[in-house]
């Protein structure tokens, strides 16, 4: 099957003018529009997301208004939309959407791309189209409407066979009005959705084609590399760059300013070499010598930190759910349990640093970026140049990784400073050494849980206070700690049945930029949950599978107005009538993943199974991690089982690649990876020592069970990764008796 | 000095301190071979170097005068490479960044090791950080590319 491909951005817009039919749709339906794509004020409740043109050639150009970073995206938009359009495959191309607000949201991020309310917009758009386009051949041939079916690219007349192509509809399809309401496909009918399709970037990718944010150009491009402050909050005291001036290639050295803390998108400055290639670029870095202001966050050190996170858990926070006495049930338990669990900083650290090109020509800016957020980039792009944002056109690459590190794109505004500066464009180059030294580094978080259980083995009360900064202190002063967005990733939204729940947040200030990882403060939060559910289950005798689902309670839809949430809970920007927290699906994943998994089955000594389950996204997800443990200590994992509920799946082939991938990144969390800060500066400088998971200690198997309830597709790119680390802990317990509470595992 | 990249002869007479990295990508614009760590860490930049696999971002220019560099865009005319057809039937790729690097590394071993072990896998691709988690496909890929078990 060919696939479709990007077309040349002058082509596209040249048969974009050339007519058509344009299809869009936002959040108050579907409308055809004369040209695509047009602009809706902000105050029109008209904001398309998805947009689909049919040409007179018969084209049919898709915009993917994402970014593309592994996830499929820009296949799984041909798919929807191609599949309720019936075209022929062969004929959609897409283009890739430039940064702006008429695309609607372009934040590629909350794994949101598919999820919710954009799947049934992408079904509408091409079920729109295909009606009118039935509508006009039935015309053409006078026959009822129901007489006529859109069959791959065409419109056939079912009696007597009798076909007409999209392209020579086209016309004739304008004329009428467009359906609010089309006919969906029945899903017995459907010819992509949930079928297995190629990638659209595969061949590009094998064959090295593939061009990332690394990879763009221009024109007399000149390359740049940056020398960052090495704390967070200093800047530049004296640059003495005569010794980088003289290496070969090197043509300036600019001082770049520093954001005051909070930077937010900002660039954090410092001093920049610009030269002819890399290589003259980074030569020329190690030549410079700066010295750097002071910062607040000088004496930052992790260690010291992680004892104030701890301290800071231990007595009372932000109360933010309080459901029944938590105070009184533990006074009176027959036993209670106490734990203690810290998650460190990490790094994003896609195998892609940030990238970006841009050229500055008068008071306007073109950029190519590896970015989540083209619409983010621009607006930064333009404060920074004190530009309108309309004169800022930020086209987006294919992203190499971004795990959240790319939806802030400081490196495109010090690639368009710089231009700005040079009168030329520049690519602005990170190393792996500013990724991580320099990034937006995953929250930390240290939390006390404490918990008590009755004379059966009952759960009665459940405390759980978190100490960890939110992202929130990269953007506004006087954040003290975690935002209630943050909080319902996973403590609001705890389901289990449990009569007294009280969860508070402690105070946790931020001596670093913090940024989005993969899932986020589900990270932390699923590891103290999760293992704390088996920490209970062991006090209490029983097999953690049982007691899960114990815990779970009857099936039901868990009312969360009733939870003793504070304040109203988010429910990952979704509704809670459309997406319910539902035990029933929660225990159907446990059931499955522990069934596929052999829960119970007799194992060696040293070796063990350990489980946990986590909804995130509006995804449910239960892993089940084989561990064996060595003579000394060392950890192997055979197997890994993941069982997947995510609604409605689109795309399988992605879904279970993504839900792979989860678990190895779940699995460097939870083993390898910590960011630490030491005199305010990270201690690790590349993957000598940030480590990460290699194929040599990747499970050996790792099965992803599909457990699709229907209804609305939830999130994929994240809801895999929060349940792996409590699960292998967990595994390591059952292995060896030995908890560990602290992440990466075998540390301290 | 004079060097032969993807068979074609080429001469170079710049900084012989220059990694081969950096010559394919800024100098020859082979950007199929990809920039990861700058420290033989990562494995992202591994090409072919008289058909042995090696990490072109610490390999000065110094050190490949007269001989035969292969990149992913050398590895075969058509995209065909029996680790290329592999790998697209196991859709080992997400984000693809790193799978130039991974497909070199994979093609060098099964050129070495047609029929290699599980420890040979370990050994060869451990070199090769996928941050997306693509580890359990390539193992398939690699698998089926020296023909099955």
């Amino acid at each position: 099957m060919t696939t479709p491909h990007d077309l040349e951005r002058r082509e596209f817009l040249k048969r974009l003018a050339a007519g058509g039919l344009v299809i869009a749709v936002g959040a108050s339906g579907v409308r055809r529009l004369e040209a695509m794509p047009a602009f809706f004020a902000a105050g029109d409740p008209f904001q398309p997301s998805v947009h689909l043109h049919i040409g007179e050639d018969g084209l049919v150009t898709i915009v993917c208004h994402r970014s593309e970073m592994g996830q499929g995206v820009r296949t799984a938009l041909c798919m929807v939309m191609g599949d309720e359009l019936e075209a022929d495959w062969t004929t959609i191309r897409l283009e890739q959407a430039i940064g702006d607000p008429k695309y609607g949201s372009q934040n590629t991020d909350g794994s949101s791309s598919i999820r919710g309310t954009e799947y049934p917009r992408l079904r509408l758009a091409g079920a729109a189209a295909r009606t009118m386009l039935e509508q006009a051949a039935a015309a053409e041939w006078g026959v009822p409407a129901t007489d006529v079916a859109a069959r791959n690219g065409a419109v056939v007349h079912v009696a007597s066979g009798r076909s007409l192509p999209f392209g020579q509809l086209v016309s004739r399809a304008r004329l009428f009005p467009v359906p609010a309401a089309p006919k969906l496909k029945d899903a017995s009918q459907f010819r992509f959705i949930g079928k297995e399709v190629a990638g659209l970037d595969l061949h590009d990718i094998l064959t090295g084609r593939a061009v990332f944010g690394q990879d763009a150009k221009m024109p007399g491009m000149k390359v740049a590399v940056i020398l960052h402050p090495p704390v967070y909050g200093a800047s530049v005291a004296t640059v003495d760059a005569s010794a980088a001036l003289k290496v070969k290639g090197v043509e300036r050295v600019i001082t770049l300013a520093t954001t005051p803390i909070p930077s937010g998108f900002q660039p954090l400055g410092g001093v920049a070499v610009v030269a002819s290639s890399t290589w003259a670029a980074l030569q020329g870095r190690r030549a410079l010598k700066v010295t750097w202001t002071a910062s607040p966050n000088d004496a930052h050190d992790s260690v010291a930190y992680r004892a104030a996170l701890q301290a800071s858990s231990r007595a009372p926070g932000r109360l933010v759910r309080k459901q029944g006495d938590v105070a009184a049930a533990l006074s009176s338990a027959a036993k209670k349990v106490t734990a203690e669990y810290y998650a460190p900083h990490l790094a994003q650290a896609p195998m892609e640093p940030p990238a970006a090109v841009a050229l500055v020509t008068g008071d306007t800016c073109v950029c190519w970026a590896c970015t989540q957020d083209p619409q983010s980039a621009r607006n930064e792009v333009a404060a920074a140049l004190k530009v309108p944002k309309e004169n800022v056109t930020c086209h987006v690459t294919l992203l190499g990784g971004a795990f959240g590190r790319k939806s802030k794109p400081d490196y495109v505004v010090e690639a368009a400073l710089l231009s700005r500066e040079m009168k030329a464009p520049v690519k602005v180059v990170w190393t792996r050494e500013d990724d991580l030294q320099n990034g937006f580094p995953h929250t930390v978080a240290f939390q006390h849980l404490e918990g008590s259980l009755d004379a059966t083995g009952k759960v009665t009360a459940w405390l759980h206070r978190v100490a960890s900064p939110s992202i929130n202190t990269t953007f506004a002063p006087g954040v003290t700690d975690l935002s209630d967005g943050e909080l319902a990733l996973g403590i609001l939204d705890l389901p289990y049945a449990i009569p007294n729940v009280q969860a508070e947040s402690c105070k946790a200030a931020a001596h670093t930029r913090i940024g989005w990882f993969r899932s986020v403060s589900n990270v932390p939060h699923a590891f103290a949950i999760s293992s704390f559910v088996d920490e209970l289950a062991h006090a209490a005798g029983r097999d953690p599978r049982d007691f899960i689902l114990e815990l779970l309670g009857p099936d039901r839809i868990v009312d969360m107005t009733k939870v003793g949430a504070v304040k109203p809970v988010d429910n990952y920007g979704d509704t809670w009538e459309a997406h319910p927290l539902d035990t029933a699906r929660y225990r159907k994943v446990v059931e499955l993943v522990t069934m596929e998994a052999g829960w119970g089955k007799k194992l060696p000594k040293g070796e063990g199974l350990g489980l946990a389950v986590h909804r995130s996204f509006l995804t449910y997800v239960a892993v089940v991690v084989h561990a064996k443990v060595g003579a000394n200590g060392e950890i192997a994992i055979p197997r890994v089982d993941i069982a997947m509920d995510c609604g409605f799946v689109v795309h399988p082939e992605r879904v279970r690649s993504q839900a792979e991938g989860a678990v190895i990144m779940g699995l460097s969390n939870a083993m390898t990876s910590e960011l630490s800060f030491k005199r305010g500066r990270v201690v690790q400088s590349n993957f000598n020592d940030y480590r990460v998971l290699r194929m040599s200690a990747a499970p050996r198997a790792l099965h992803v069970h599909l457990a699709p309830s229907g209804g609305l597709p939830g999130g994929v790119g994240e809801p895999g990764v929060p349940p792996v680390a409590p699960a292998l802990a967990n595994a390591i317990y059952a292995a060896t008796g030995k908890r560990h509470r602290s992440l990466p595992l075998g540390k301290a | 000095m004079r060097l032969t990249v993807n068979g074609t002869s080429r001469s170079y007479d710049g900084d012989p301190a220059q990694p081969l990295l950096w010559y394919l990508r800024d100098e020859l614009a082979l950007t199929g071979t990809k920039f990861g760590c700058g420290i033989a860490a990562c494995g992202a930049c591994t090409v072919h170097v008289d058909g042995q696999a090696i990490q072109s971002c610490v390999t000065p220019m110094s050190a490949i005068a007269g001989k035969h560099v292969t990149t992913i865009e050398g590895l075969s005319v058509a995209g065909d490479h029996p680790v290329q057809k592999a790998w697209a039937d196991a859709n080992v790729p997400q984000c693809g960044y790193c799978q130039s690097g991974q497909m070199m590394a994979a093609a060098a071993l099964l050129k070495q090791t047609p029929k290699p072990t599980e420890a040979d896998i370990d050994r060869a691709m451990s070199l090769v950080i996928c941050r997306c988690g693509t580890y359990t496909r390539i193992r398939e890929a690699i698998v089926a590319a020296a023909g099955g078990r």
